[in-house]
């Protein structure tokens, strides 16, 4: 049965159901079991399944990365959990020369089945450490696989399928989107890796959002639909694998590109996509590309910069307009803050 | 036990390294480490090595026609020569892996013991490293974590004196890496090159942490690299160390020292089986195939 929970919810649910399915499946990382719960989506977990499989850490994200992946080496499931995606830069060793490589540079004979959840993103001030997307860094090495769903019901169904996976998965989650909420059934279900979501169908322009950045798209739609423009909104899902066959089969028929990140574009997921789209289609259909992304800059703290640093639903709504009619005179939104962000009132 | 010392040095320090085609760190020097604690444990409990892992690998049971088609980069290797030297692994026997970049299976081993506790498993884990590996951080972090949760893990600090070609005093500011230990609540003690002493403070460590359920422990071992950081070679005449540095240690050869224990006639006879099995090692790997073009896309990720 399904009903309406937030994003942060769907995860605190998904965890929890893997817990009780599957006495392998741990939770660590710092704060996880604390009263706050990492924005409350580990709470009640330490409660229900005790502080053996729930536990807070030292602040040794290296060290501890390293402790998930013996874990899992010796058959345990660990979901290791970063309040910020800033923090994972710490693991990187890990991540990228252990537990990427280990299946393969040992033939095969082990597998290192971890879930390393991160929160990267806008909320309210964090400056130019909290609010990384840092992504791109992950799909970039063969080994990893990289989940960012942007729906509640997707993030259940992805969290799920992330701690039932053998691999290891970073799996990306923005912080504004804790906050959205959506149908959600209550049973357990998985959704795949490799396959991208339509979240609307359009005719004119395709509109790639990455995380919180579909939530975004879907909003400029709206305010495409007044200018009469038709914009079908891909949500990936899944960044590695991506599922670039959905995302090229829209821009056959629609011949305009734009795709947006919660990231910085340069060597990211946008000029992957677009590299992808334009390899395939190259010779077969004319194509109008753009990018967007954070401003090329570390994130400032004070608000009018950090508003202009983030792409938001007007300014993605402005440059699908422009690609679809580039003489017109330039594309009037007013400017309304999304709801989740005025609704912020820190102070995290 | 003798017998099984003699036959895995032996095997580790006759190993004939001008055959293999990819990098080797020798361990020639250090054998007795391996087998010192190796021979102490069960043969379910499980092992964390490094890039200098021969020794180790062979110490715990690991198949010496494995890893020298492994050296190969044969399809007979423990990864299909996907490994090599740097990567020497063999489950079954639980060597649960070899890490080229230094300090960084240590973590692996404290959240084995981790999970082992988890699982009401009653294994102990051994984590190999260098001395150079206690200047890393993730040394430090794994202690402190270790100690916290006294997990069942011994660490062996392999102390060599050096770091490729730098030596322990350019890099630590004291040189009791035991006392660091103990800073994080983890009780260390120091044993010189002495595979006797080692396989008796190792059975003892052992026999305590299963009757408690509870560790960790460390034990620095001092020993020598006889050979240059990689490769088959002496270097004293590099002028970065000497050869008087090496003689005491050469002196105290552990090898040597275990033979002598022996009946000649034992000796011969497990001499003869060593030769005839490094042999049939090499014979084994010349004559395996290399792998098929295909395995290069297999094994990134467990497929569903």
């Amino acid at each position: 049965m399904s009903r309406i929970i937030s994003y942060g919810e769907a995860i605190r649910e998904a965890t929890e159901q893997e817990m009780a399915r599957d006495p392998n499946v741990i939770v660590m990382g710092i704060g996880v079991d604390d009263f706050k719960a990492v924005f409350g989506t580990t709470g009640g977990l330490l409660e229900r399944f005790g502080p053996e499989r729930v536990f807070d850490t030292p602040l040794s994200e290296d060290a501890m990365t390293g402790v998930a992946i013996g874990a899992g080496l010796a058959g345990l499931r660990p979901i290791h959990v970063h309040i910020r995606m800033d923090f994972v830069l710490l693991a990187m060793n890990q991540l990228v020369n252990l537990a990427a490589k280990t299946r393969y540079m040992f033939g095969g004979q082990m597998s290192v089945p971890i879930v390393v959840r991160s929160v990267i993103g806008r909320s309210w001030g964090q400056g130019a450490q909290h609010s990384q997307g840092l992504h791109s860094l992950f799909t970039h090495i063969p080994g990893l696989k990289v989940f960012a769903p942007s729906t509640p019901y997707d993030v259940k169904g992805a969290l799920i399928e992330s701690i039932r996976d053998n691999n290891p998965v970073m799996f990306v989650e923005h912080r504004m989107l804790h906050y959205i909420t959506g149908d959600v059934p209550e049973e357990s279900y998985t959704v795949p890796f490799g396959k991208a979501r339509i979240l609307a169908e359009g005719d004119d322009v395709t509109i790639v959002g990455i995380s919180y950045m579909a939530v975004e798209a879907m909003r400029a739609r709206t305010h495409l639909s007044e200018a009469g423009i038709s914009a079908e909104v891909i949500d990936p899902v899944s960044l590695s694998p991506l599922d670039i066959d959905t995302i090229v089969e829209s821009v056959r028929r629609t011949g305009r590109l734009l795709v947006v990140d919660s990231a910085w574009t340069n060597c990211g997921m946008t000029a992957e996509i677009v590299a992808q789209v334009a390899e395939r289609l190259s010779g077969a259909r004319e194509v109008r590309y753009a990018r967007m992304g954070y401003a090329p800059v570390p994130c400032p703290t004070t608000k009018n910069l950090e508003d202009l640093f983030y792409p938001n639903s007007q300014t993605i709504a402005q440059t699908a307009f422009t690609l679809c009619r580039e003489n017109e005179p330039i594309f009037a939104v007013a400017h309304r803050e999304a709801a989740e962000v005025s609704a912020f009132k820190g102070p995290f | 036990m003798e017998n099984g010392h003699g036959r895995r040095e032996e095997g580790a320090r006759v190993y004939p390294t001008d055959k293999v085609k990819s990098p080797v760190h020798l361990s020639i020097g250090q054998e007795g480490i391996a087998v010192g604690v190796c021979e102490a444990l069960r043969p379910d409990d499980i092992v964390f090595g490094t890039y200098r892992g021969h020794a180790v690998y062979l110490a715990k049971g690991g198949d010496l026609n494995q890893m020298v088609a492994e050296l190969y980069g044969k399809d007979t290797g423990n990864a299909r020569g996907k490994g090599g030297s740097m990567h020497l692994v063999d489950v079954p026997h639980g060597v649960m892996g070899t890490s080229a970049v230094v300090g960084t299976t240590i973590p692996h081993a404290v959240g084995y013991a981790y999970a082992l506790r988890l699982q009401k498993r009653d294994q102990i884990v051994v984590s190999f490293f260098g001395d150079g590996a206690t200047e890393e951080g993730v040394w430090a972090e794994s202690m402190n974590f270790a100690a916290l949760k006294k997990l069942p893990v011994l660490f062996i600090c392999e102390n060599n004196f050096y770091a490729v070609h730098s030596h322990v005093s350019a890099r630590q500011a004291t040189d009791d890496i035991c006392a660091r230990a103990r800073a994080f609540g983890v009780p260390a003690e120091r044993i010189d090159d002495d595979v006797v002493a080692l396989y008796e403070t190792v059975a003892r460590v052992t026999a305590e942490m299963r009757r408690t359920g509870e560790g960790p422990y460390m034990i620095e071992v001092r020993a020598y690299r006889w050979k240059e950081h990689v490769g088959p070679n002496e270097d004293y005449q590099y002028g970065y160390r000497s050869n008087e540095e090496w003689a005491p240690w050469k002196q105290n050869d552990q090898v040597a020292r275990l033979a002598a224990l022996l009946d000649g006639a034992v000796r011969g006879r497990i001499e003869a089986e060593v030769e005839a099995s490094i042999a049939a090692a090499f014979a084994y790997a010349e004559e395996s195939p290399f792998p098929d073009g295909a395995e290069l896309y297999t094994d990134v990720f467990v497929e569903a």
